[in-house]
């Protein structure tokens, strides 16, 4: 069994979890016996290539198909997407502008024929050309190895144009991974419809779609009216192999509860800062951290302000490294009350540090842990009960920090992949 | 017919900038100031601003006989001139030989104490008087509250504390059709006089000298006179208040700013309407022609001229209250260490930084500001409050265990003695 997978990051250069886990289960995938060749639109060189062979779409010159790029662009059947929001401009500006836009691009497109493009491959302003350029690519590579694969699998909406583009050309099937959906990055009325129609589309012309888990499955069933016959659950696992703990010494006395992640909407922050205010007014012994940054961090500031409690909740703003094991190292609870969570690795990682956890009903996490405290993400008085007796009776944290640790090292990426492969067994039929 | 008077007072201060101070950072390193900008920022004022002024200044006193000026040097930046640039003291001090040159008294903090704790307020005043005088051997007798706050109630606790006049904003709300160009009195103790800012000519100066959109530039010492004069035809005073670091700093040398103060003492002396006075001889020259009621604090900042600088938002009320909740808590512990800390931590350039007003004066509040955002100040202040309120609890518990080791020491005699009782 062989896969030509598309990927948008790989460790050790990542911005957020979808890196680690393309590593994740391209090892797992190894051990499975299913050989890979992962393609990212911008490697480093210092990927770790044990488990894959790693393709760099920067390195590959687009010299597909002998037809125009008009051509290739109705084969692929991708609408352009004007990729710069114009405000305040009226609907007929508007339209010039997006007309003008496109045949620049084109044009781009017809010169930079026959030539690489160097991708960022970060998540920046230019994301959609980026996405629509690493589909042609993509194509491409498809094209060129040809023989040396059975089944294209794509993660996540950035590289489903590119999984398309590499299915029409090939015509093997096509396997996309739902990591996270439009649904769960913004509230329903400030959902991007560019990024839906990618999403939509993919999944559409999928053999398969493989979600997180049965939270995700349910959202593109529903939202995005998928056939479930074709919607599988592989939840995560996590890979904790190489990991030191590492041995902080603690500047605070007080129990320490932290929420850790992008601080937005979907995080549900102001969840968090209400049961910690209801916490306070029992006990003083405890201090609350959140740590990253995000678009509501300034009014999570104020709010933690209104509340007069800014002396016992601290904001860190964006950790990165060995700062973010420091701080779950710190920590005496984790919590994760997310709104709508596609998965959710990090209780997983606080968990193996030994930090009982707290996570919503709303996140895929809470399907596969056991150990970890479950509310729901609105439930203040819930989380504020959960987490004042993890603080108080040490039997419980203890016993939740073990049996916490020991299933979340159970979960494995070998497991998950074997499920994987049989999805894969399954559209070769 | 009396000449007018002018009154030049200049504003000298420099915060503790506190350095970047993590989370990671609570309960382990107490130390909140950033040394190296503290120390780089004071040289390089100390070479532009300070030093050159404090030559002029004694050159055009002894120059000419009736020039005169006052200063107000918080205790912030005294510290900072006798840790950075001591030479800066002793330029001051030259002024103060003259004779003619008047020191004003402040909180030593430059805090906002008269809006929070009496107590602490008096604390910082006494600081202020008796640093004043021991660096400068005259103890002052007219009061400048941070950043010309001041209220009813303020007025009366300076004038509580032996002080004959104050200075203050000449605020459009407040004055509304009388001019600034008087000495008032504060409308609950009379005999506490007040001196109003003249805004208009003191940012003349202040903040439109170097300004080549502005009509009247460039600004030449004559046509200046010419302004005051317009300015004050029917009245007798023209306070001109203004921060020390305008000249060289805020205007630089290349505007001609130097010029221009080298030339206005020798000019307003020859042109013979004006004389120069210090706060104190104002008051004692001129009489009070009306009191002046406030009930709500007023200020020389922003164009709302009152405290919503400093205490504006949501940020900034927190941080003031959780500050000054620790004050008795500090009494109790009494600690030379922590009271310093706590009178650095109460400057009100904290809070300055917390600021959210983008609009008119975000860009002079920008301008003063070493963080890039209020939520940025807001959170790297906290963090050095917990880990004040660390150490202050650790104090306040280890003077319980002291007073128990007391207590248990002068009850062991009758201890042992019941014991020895037992045994037997």
């Amino acid at each position: 069994m062989r896969v030509l997978m598309f990927g948008w990051e790989f460790p050790p250069h990542i911005a957020g979890g979808l890196g680690t886990a393309c590593e994740g289960i391209v090892k797992g995938l190894a051990y499975n016996g299913v050989e890979t060749i992962f393609v990212m639109p911008s490697a480093s060189g210092d990927e770790d290539q044990s488990c894959t062979r790693i393709i760099n779409a920067s390195d590959v010159p687009v010299d597909t198909v002998s037809t125009s790029v008009d051509e290739f662009l109705d084969r692929v059947k991708f609408v352009h997407i004007g990729t710069n929001m114009v405000p305040y401009a009226d609907p007929e500006e508007f339209s010039r502008l997006v007309e003008e836009d496109r045949l620049r691009q084109v044009k781009d497109f017809s010169v930079s024929y026959g030539q690489k493009y160097k991708f960022s491959g970060k998540y920046g302003a230019n994301l959609m050309e980026e996405v629509a350029r690493y589909a042609m690519v993509g194509g491409t590579i498809a094209l060129r190895h040809k023989d040396e694969f059975d089944v294209i699998h794509a993660h996540d909406w950035l590289t489903y144009y590119a999984g398309i583009a590499a299915k029409e050309l090939t015509g093997k099937p096509l396997v996309v991974h739902v990591h996270a959906t439009s649904y769960d990055r913004g509230s329903v009325d400030n959902i991007d419809t560019r990024v839906l129609a990618i999403e939509t589309r993919g999944m559409q012309i999928a053999d398969r779609v493989v979600t997180v888990s049965d939270l995700t499955r349910n959202i593109v069933i529903n939202r995005y009216h998928i056939d479930p016959a074709k919607v599988v659950t592989v939840h995560n696992a996590v890979d904790f192999s190489g990991r030191e703990n590492i041995e902080v010494s603690r500047g605070v006395r007080e129990k320490t509860v932290t929420f850790l992640g992008r601080i937005t909407f979907q995080k549900g922050p102001e969840y968090f800062i209400e049961a910690a205010a209801k916490v306070l007014k029992r006990t003083k012994n405890v201090r609350f951290v959140m740590a990253g940054s995000g678009d509501m961090m300034n009014r999570s500031i104020r709010y933690v302000a209104r509340l007069g409690i800014s002396d016992r909740f601290h904001f860190t703003g964006f950790l990165r490294g060995a700062d973010v094991q420091k701080m779950f190292a710190l920590s005496d609870v984790y919590i994760m009350p997310s709104v709508s969570e596609p998965f959710g690795i990090s209780p997983l990682e606080a968990m193996r540090t030994g930090v009982p956890s707290i996570i919503s009903k709303q996140s895929g996490a809470a399907e596969v842990l056991k150990y970890a405290f479950k509310v729901d993400f609105w439930d203040v008085d819930a989380m504020a009960d959960d987490i004042y007796a993890l603080l108080h009776y040490p039997a419980l944290s203890a016993f939740s920090a073990k049996a916490g640790y020991d299933e979340v090292n159970a979960l494995k990426w070998n497991a998950a992949t074997a499920k994987l492969k049989a999805v894969y067994e399954s559209v070769l039929k | 017919m009396a000449k007018k008077s002018v009154c030049l007072y200049f504003q000298v201060h420099q915060p503790a900038r506190l350095r970047l101070y993590r989370f990671f950072d609570i309960g382990k390193d107490s130390h909140y100031y950033d040394d190296f900008a503290n120390r780089t920022i004071l040289r390089r004022i100390a070479q532009r601003c300070y030093l050159p002024m404090n030559a002029l200044l004694l050159e055009e006193i002894r120059r000419n006989p009736g020039f005169k000026v006052s200063f107000s040097i918080t205790g912030t930046v005294l510290e900072q001139f006798e840790r950075y640039a001591p030479e800066v003291i002793d330029s001051f001090r030259a002024l103060a030989e003259t004779g003619r040159v008047e020191f004003l008294c402040e909180t030593y903090y430059h805090s906002l104490a008269s809006l929070a704790s009496q107590a602490e307020f008096v604390h910082q005043v006494e600081k202020h008087r008796s640093k004043i005088s021991e660096l400068f051997g005259v103890v002052p007798t007219v009061f400048r509250n941070t950043e010309l706050i001041y209220s009813n109630a303020i007025g009366e606790q300076v004038y509580a504390l032996g002080f004959k006049a104050m200075l203050t904003e000449g605020a459009r709300h407040i004055l509304g059709w009388k001019s600034p160009n008087f000495v008032y009195s504060c409308e609950t103790k009379p005999r506490l006089k007040l001196l109003l800012r003249n805004w208009g000519l003191s940012d003349d100066i202040a903040f439109r000298f170097s300004d080549r959109s502005w009509d009247q530039w460039p600004l030449t010492a004559e046509k200046f006179i010419g302004r005051m004069k317009e300015n004050a035809a029917e009245d007798e005073i023209v306070n001109l208040f203004m921060d020390y670091e305008t000249f060289g700093e805020h205007q630089n040398a290349a505007s001609g700013i130097f010029e221009f103060m080298q030339a206005l003492p020798g000019m307003v002396i020859n042109d013979g309407t004006f004389e120069f006075v210090t706060p104190s001889e104002a008051v004692k020259k001129h009489k009070a022609v009306a009191s002046l009621d406030v009930p709500d604090a007023i200020s020389w900042a922003d164009e709302e001229r009152d405290v919503t600088a400093w205490l504006g938002n949501e940020l900034q009320q927190e941080a003031f209250n959780k500050v000054y909740a620790m004050t008795e808590k500090l009494s109790i512990v009494n600690d030379p260490v922590l009271w310093s800390d706590f009178g650095h931590l109460q400057e009100s350039d904290h809070f300055y930084y917390m600021c959210t007003k983008f609009f008119s004066d975000g860009e002079v509040h920008k301008y003063f500001n070493p963080y890039d955002t209020p939520y940025e100040a807001f959170i790297n202040y906290m963090n050095v409050i917990s880990d004040f309120q660390i150490r202050l609890d650790e104090q306040r518990a280890a003077l319980d265990v002291k007073e128990e080791a007391i207590k248990e020491a002068t009850a062991a005699p009758a201890a042992v003695k019941k014991k020895a009782v037992k045994k037997k």
